[in-house]
């Protein structure tokens, strides 16, 4: 049993607090409910499972039969089957977003290449070397912080054409999450797809509701609560990609960049690499998430001197043994 | 340097290798009757696979045989290896080598007198299929079939459709069949893939399974695949212009009419092997710009440097005359090229020979090659490669 295993006293957990927790395939997200205090009824968010995300029967069952479905991806489709103009905007919006991260990637291999070129360089002046690498890693950074603010540029061009809350089909399930959301104890985010749920995220507003709740979340549902979403997968069926800058999550969660299943999706022995990652990401953390994790975020977003973190070496170590 | 003279005495007598296969501990049985061979069938799959030995056996039951060869299409090798019939025996064999992970077409060759027959392995039950009949299959030491293109009951299975559409350019009617996968929505809007010989690869390449699996697996995006079947295959796919005017101007402005796709370069992909290739790349060619990506499996891409002696027979001659004018002159025809080609075919050179030219041309290639031959199990079997590269699935979006 950890620290985190302890139980608590009911009501005793602090309005805003966070909790990530690693794939719940095996849940323990019951007890973990249990160990926090929450009451409830727990407003969900299953909308990464897009046509499956009515497929929540064990998540209800493990929050007590407690939970509301706040349905985000069905009322998605229903903007986009009630708003055809909407719909058509959204559909070039999502190509111009496609055709931007297509553009980073391919900069973004060769950067990435060159780091791990350099990297690699026989030693002559190891001095030398460090400070090339360390000036193509901030070649890296650069290009993933553009990115990003361009994938934000065209964010707010899109919201800027086409407001929001001048569409009367996402006005009025707007409405309705803010009401689910006001009258909820906690939120639950679940995984699946993160740019499904980082798209009705945004759509319904969902950051600007959820100051004072409670939020648990895992997999994908714990990358999108972030500042900057991170794709990675090492295992894909044609060859390990590189982890890519996605987008901008709701901010609850800032400085730290979440990798669910990471022994399961990244090749975390391969120290070289996971080094470029840490580094390339730093001054935000990046977190392993795998199975059975847990992690406490501290009232200022902290965490927790036991979570599971990358070092600038590419090891794995608890927060608190980051030198 | 030092070098240390082995002891002969610290040496364990070893047992040559040859002396531990299967066949010669049966030739080298004291007593070897038809009882024995029965029992050594009995206990072995043919042929007999010990490490990079493959043993392939026949037997002449009736004793009338005169010669019996197994007919293989490794390039580079004797593709006629004659058999030895162990004496006192109806038992027939030879051992050939393979490297680990091959996988090998052949039949046998039997002369009976004047009479020769080419027939697949009586003794093999491992047969692969194709349009032009079927094959035995010699399955080495470390090839396994890829476990996604078996059934999976957890794929939710996708719909084919067939549909007819007036061809003015080909002058027939085209009868084409659309895979439209699992969870289809009209919202949603999907790749295009239009994969030549089609019903070949639904047949011989298992192709619907696959697809199926793959995106199930998420490997592969969730993606409308027209399979598309040639009339006159030797006039159509040998860059003809008709076949590429009938893809680009008739029935892709169909399915973009029809059906919720994409509708812009990065989300159509022509595909096809052998001579489906070559369709695939002359109607790229044609028709610039309009493909992003190309899936080519063992492309007949056959050239000549010097003359015009390519020894591939008349149905070459268009293709031949086309490799060598795009040779001379590469240019981008796709944004990306997924290349396959089996290192057993004859085919293997040009195609290697390709990679750089159409790289130099400005396109992203990815060339995978394997040890087998020219078949559609080849081609099955690098789909997942291919697929997966040319529209990837959401894996990396998906976190459980």
């Amino acid at each position: 049993m950890t620290e985190h295993d302890q139980p608590g006293t009911p009501g005793e957990t602090l309005r805003g607090s966070v909790t990530l927790l690693g794939p719940q395939r095996r849940p323990r997200l019951s007890a973990v409910v249990d160990q926090l205090g929450l009451e409830g009824p727990f407003a969900t968010i299953n909308a990464g499972w897009q046509e499956r995300e009515s497929d929540d029967d064990e998540l209800d069952r493990q929050l007590g039969g407690r939970s509301r479905n706040l349905t985000l991806w069905t009322r998605w489709q229903d903007v986009l089957e009630r708003d055809p103009e909407y719909a058509a905007a959204a559909r070039q919006h999502r190509d111009v977003l496609q055709e931007t991260q297509d553009l980073y990637l391919l900069g973004l291999d060769h950067a990435l290449q060159a780091v791990l070129d350099l990297d690699r360089q026989p030693i002559r002046s190891e001095q030398v070397r460090e400070a090339a690498v360390a000036e193509a890693e901030w070649v890296l950074r650069k290009i993933d912080e553009r990115h990003l603010d361009k994938v934000r540029a065209i964010h707010a061009d899109f919201y800027a054409r086409h407001p929001p809350h001048e569409r009367a089909a996402i006005v009025e399930h707007r409405a309705a999450v803010a009401g689910m959301l006001a009258d909820a104890g906690a939120l639950v985010l679940t995984g699946g797809h993160v740019g499904v749920l980082l798209e009705v995220l945004h759509l319904f507003n969902v950051g600007a509701e959820v100051d004072e709740l409670p939020v648990l979340a895992w997999s994908a549902g714990a990358m999108a609560l972030t500042d900057r979403v991170v794709l990675f997968h090492d295992r894909v069926a044609h060859g390990p990609t590189s982890a890519e800058v996605y987008d901008a999550g709701i901010g609850l969660v800032p400085g730290i960049v979440p990798l669910p299943h990471a022994r399961r999706r990244l090749h975390t022995e391969d120290a070289a690499r996971m080094a470029i990652l840490a580094r390339r990401f730093a001054p935000s953390t990046c977190l392993l998430l795998d199975d059975g994790a847990r992690v406490d975020l501290g009232p200022d977003g902290e965490l927790p001197a036991d979570a599971t973190v990358f070092d600038r070496q590419g090891s794995i170590v608890a927060k608190g043994d980051l030198v | 340097m030092s070098i240390t003279v082995p002891n002969p005495a610290d040496r364990t007598p070893r047992v040559p290798v040859r002396d531990k296969l299967a066949i010669n501990r049966l030739r080298h049985r004291p007593s070897l009757d038809e009882a024995a061979v029965d029992r050594f069938l009995a206990e072995h799959q043919v042929p007999v696979i010990e490490g990079p030995h493959c043993t392939f056996l026949y037997r002449d039951q009736a004793g009338d045989t005169d010669e019996v060869h197994v007919r293989h299409r490794i390039v580079g090798q004797p593709q006629r290896v004659p058999m030895r019939r162990i004496e006192g025996t109806s038992l027939w064999y030879v051992g050939i080598e393979l490297p680990e992970g091959s996988r090998v077409e052949y039949q046998l060759e039997v002369r009976r007198g004047e009479a020769v027959e080419q027939i697949n392995d009586p003794l093999n039950p491992n047969v692969a299929h194709s349009p032009v009949g079927s094959s035995s299959v010699c399955q080495a030491h470390g090839y396994v079939t890829p476990e996604w293109t078996r059934h999976d009951p957890d794929a939710r299975e996708g719909e084919l459709i067939d549909f007819t559409i007036p061809s003015k350019a080909l002058r027939r009617q085209v009868t084409c069949t659309a895979y439209l996968p699992a969870r289809y929505r009209h919202t949603a809007r999907y790749p295009v893939l239009i994969v030549h010989d089609g019903h070949d690869y639904l047949n011989f390449a298992s192709m619907k399974t696959v697809l199926d699996n793959l995106i199930h697996r998420l490997d592969l995006a969730e993606t409308v695949v027209v399979f598309s079947d040639p009339g006159d295959r030797l006039r159509e796919y040998a860059n003809s212009a008709a076949h590429a005017r009938h893809l680009a101007t008739e029935l892709l402005p169909h399915l973009e009419a029809e059906l919720p796709l994409i509708g812009t370069p990065p989300g159509r992909a022509l595909m096809g092997s052998s001579f489906g290739a070559v369709a695939s790349l002359t109607t790229a060619y044609r028709y610039p710009e309009t493909f992003g990506s190309l899936l080519l499996q063992s492309g007949s891409f056959v050239f000549t440097d010097i003359g015009t002696d390519h020894g591939g027979g008349p149905a070459f001659d268009p293709v031949v005359k086309f490799m060598n004018r795009y040779r001379a002159r590469p240019r981008r025809v796709a944004d990306r090229i997924f290349m396959s080609c089996g290192i057993y075919e004859p085919l293997i050179t040009p195609n290697r020979s390709m990679v750089p030219v159409f790289e130099q041309a400005g396109m992203t290639v990815r060339y995978v090659e394997a040890r087998d031959g020219h078949s559609w199990e080849d081609w099955r079997d690098r789909l997942r490669d291919g697929l997966s590269w040319v529209y990837p699935g959401p894996q990396k979006f998906v976190y459980e």
